[in-house]
């Protein structure tokens, strides 16, 4: 367990900087998750601190100690990669005791103590039954959980994950991302989690940085991430369906998207929103009724994308009287539109984010 | 593909003529490629006094005192050990600083890579007889004359680039992630090699060793230059000097090169399930 901390670390590979300059710091014990599209240099920042690569400049701070420099097995870490990486001509006991049998001298375990932690890992996992199994002979679930013992077996003082649910289908992925809070909660081994996968973030950190070009957008709780994002990537790059990010303008105390328009609440900096705005409307705001029920206020559009989800549908809707202005929302229970037909649009006051339009940074809510 | 035929109309007349047409096309083959082979054995066991004649061309009395008098009354045993003890360290040395290098080549990092892997190939495009002359030269400074050292040494360098180039591709067909898993969990480079990349790439290994073992073997020229007494020739070089005294003894020929191919094609067939192996692995995702 340790507090783990980069200062100003960078990496470029020729001419490209993949992370141009990263500075943060992860608690001793807490689930960290480093979110991004694919290409932001998340997987680089994962093998730097592995010690699988060397940064161009900076530092990596574990507990204070500096580990720059030192190579992956002097900085007690674990990995676990997104193919598992299982070695393919040794059983599961074999993968499991591996890297107890490599730093053996380090640690002064005999072979009894070896196995006796392969059965405790094993026990914990579920993975008793198939220990005398190759992993050829295992499901993605089973080899996942190897790669999970393996990386646990040895006790790290932090543990890397590289989009380790990836290979899963999408109901083993939900139990076992279920199972890896399990795990954390027991074990409160520092983690740092990479994954392109919001959802997947969202629900499993304690805190997550979103990354986008190399660069953070954002660090902070995952609520507060939802609820407060910093930048229109953030807020376009978190959540399903994504934020509707429309242009907007003031109009004396309205705010203008095309053809909405909102009150503008009394807000601290009314000098700020006397420029190109964007507005963001989660689609869970946004409420798609029938025209005949049109309430104060909405809109009304055409329908062209209709995306059942569980309790109401996900909506797409041109807006009337705008150019090429779509919005998402959801259906009220009960109302099924088709595509082509006409329906009205109304957006919940509660939560509208303001971001600038020339720099797409966040101004506020309204 | 062939089912698509098979389908068709008329697919049985095609089928027929297809078939017969493949075994001709293989049984030419065959006979080009196994054909000197057979007539040496053929050669080996008729009496001298048949082998300038034909017909007939299979022997109506068979006699086994070539292979007596080349087993039991010429340097050929001699020589079978020389060639043993040559092809077997040359392959040792081969393989094991092959592995090295192709190891470092295919994992660490390295700066210029496929500029080392060029210079390593370039050192094999020398003709061997354009280094010979200089070879014999240096052995004869080291003292090395006529041993069996100069012999194997020369074999080991000459076989390097071959070693080194196939290992480092098969090297390079394991994931990368192995590695890293491996020196996450605590290994050192070396130790990454031996416990994780020696068990993967073993028919890699098979392959890199056997064609070594083979080269070795049969060469000649290096053998025939750095040799010069029964006590250190190779196979090849003692076939090439049987001695004969007032004629050529074409059946004692026959059957000595006919004991000197088999253990090569024995090895061959041993290890064929390995060669195949490895010559496809990596192909496929496993």
């Amino acid at each position: 367990m340790a507090e783990v901390r980069l200062e100003h670390l960078s990496k470029r590979y020729g001419a490209t900087n993949v992370l141009p300059d990263v500075t943060l710091t992860i608690n001793e014990g807490e689930l960290f998750a480093v979110v991004g599209p694919s290409g932001c240099g998340k997987s680089t920042l994962l093998n730097l601190l592995a010690g699988l690569d060397r940064p161009t400049a900076g530092r990596i701070l574990f507990d204070g100690e500096d580990v720059t420099e030192l190579e992956p097995r002097a900085r007690d870490i674990a990995l676990v990669f997104q193919s598992y990486a299982l070695y393919p001509h040794m059983t599961v006991r074999g993968n499991l005791a591996f890297p107890l049998q490599v730093t053996k001298r380090r640690h002064g375990f005999d072979r009894r103590r070896i196995e006796e932690e392969v059965q405790k890992v094993a026990g914990f996992l579920g993975l008793i039954p198939l220990l005398d199994r190759r992993p050829r002979e295992l499901s993605g679930g089973q080899r996942q959980r190897v790669a999970l013992g393996r990386a646990l077996i040895r006790k790290p003082r932090v543990f890397l994950m590289d989009e380790p649910l990836s290979n899963l289908d999408a109901k083993l992925r939900a139990s076992m991302r279920a199972e890896l809070r399990r795990l954390h909660e027991e074990l409160k081994i520092t983690t740092i989690y990479v994954t392109h996968d919001q959802t997947e973030a969202m629900t499993l950190a304690d805190r997550l940085a979103v990354f986008n070009h190399g660069e953070v957008q954002q660090i902070d709780h995952p609520h507060e991430i939802y609820a407060r994002p910093a930048n229109m990537f953030v807020a376009g790059f978190m959540g399903y369906p994504p934020m509707n990010l429309l242009d907007a303008h003031r109009e004396g105390q309205t705010l203008r998207a095309g053809p909405i328009r909102l009150p503008l609440a009394e807000t601290g900096a009314q000098h700020l929103l006397d420029q190109p705005l964007i507005m963001g409307i989660r689609p869970e705001v946004v409420a798609i009724t029938s025209v005949a029920a049109t309430g104060e206020g909405a809109v009304s559009g055409i329908v062209r994308l209709v995306e059942p989800s569980g309790a109401g549908m996900w909506v797409t809707v041109d807006l009337q009287d705008a150019q090429a202005m779509t919005v998402i929302g959801l259906t009220e229970a009960g109302f099924i539109p088709n595509v082509g037909d006409s329906v009205a649009v109304s957006v919940r006051r509660a939560s509208i984010h303001l971001f600038e339009r020339a720099t797409g940074k966040r101004i506020g809510s309204a | 593909m062939s089912d698509m035929t098979e389908d068709r109309p008329l697919g049985n007349v095609r089928t027929l003529r297809q078939v017969g047409l493949k075994l001709c096309l293989m049984l030419s083959v065959g006979l080009f490629c196994l054909g000197p082979i057979l007539w040496q054995a053929v050669t080996s066991v008729k009496l001298d006094q048949d082998l300038v004649r034909l017909p007939p061309i299979l022997p109506e009395q068979m006699t086994l005192s070539h292979y007596g008098r080349v087993l039991f009354e010429s340097p050929i045993a001699q020589s079978l050990a020389n060639s043993l003890i040559v092809a077997v360290s040359a392959t040792t040395v081969s393989i094991v600083v092959g592995t090295l290098c192709a190891f470092a080549l295919a994992r660490l990092p390295i700066a210029g890579k496929p500029v080392i892997l060029g210079l390593v190939l370039s050192t094999s495009m020398f003709p061997p007889i354009a280094v010979i002359s200089p070879l014999y030269l240096l052995m004869r400074e080291l003292g090395l004359r006529d041993t069996l050292l100069a012999v194997g040494l020369t074999h080991a360098v000459y076989s390097l680039p071959l070693a080194v180039w196939l290992l480092t591709s098969f090297f390079r067909q394991l994931p990368a992630e192995l590695y890293y898993a491996a020196r996450v969990d605590g290994c050192t480079p070396l130790r990454a090699l031996f416990t994780i990349f020696f068990p993967l790439a073993r028919p890699g290994l098979a392959v890199a060793a056997l064609l070594v073992f083979i080269y070795s073997w049969n060469e000649f020229m290096f053998a025939l230059t750095l040799t010069a007494s029964d006590a250190t020739r190779t196979a090849p070089v003692a076939v090439a000097l049987f001695p004969g005294l007032y004629e050529i003894p074409w059946g004692d020929i026959a059957a000595a090169s006919l004991v000197v191919t088999l253990p090569v094609g024995a090895l061959a067939i041993l290890f064929q399930r390995h060669i195949v192996a490895g010559l496809t692995a990596g192909s496929v995702k496993g």
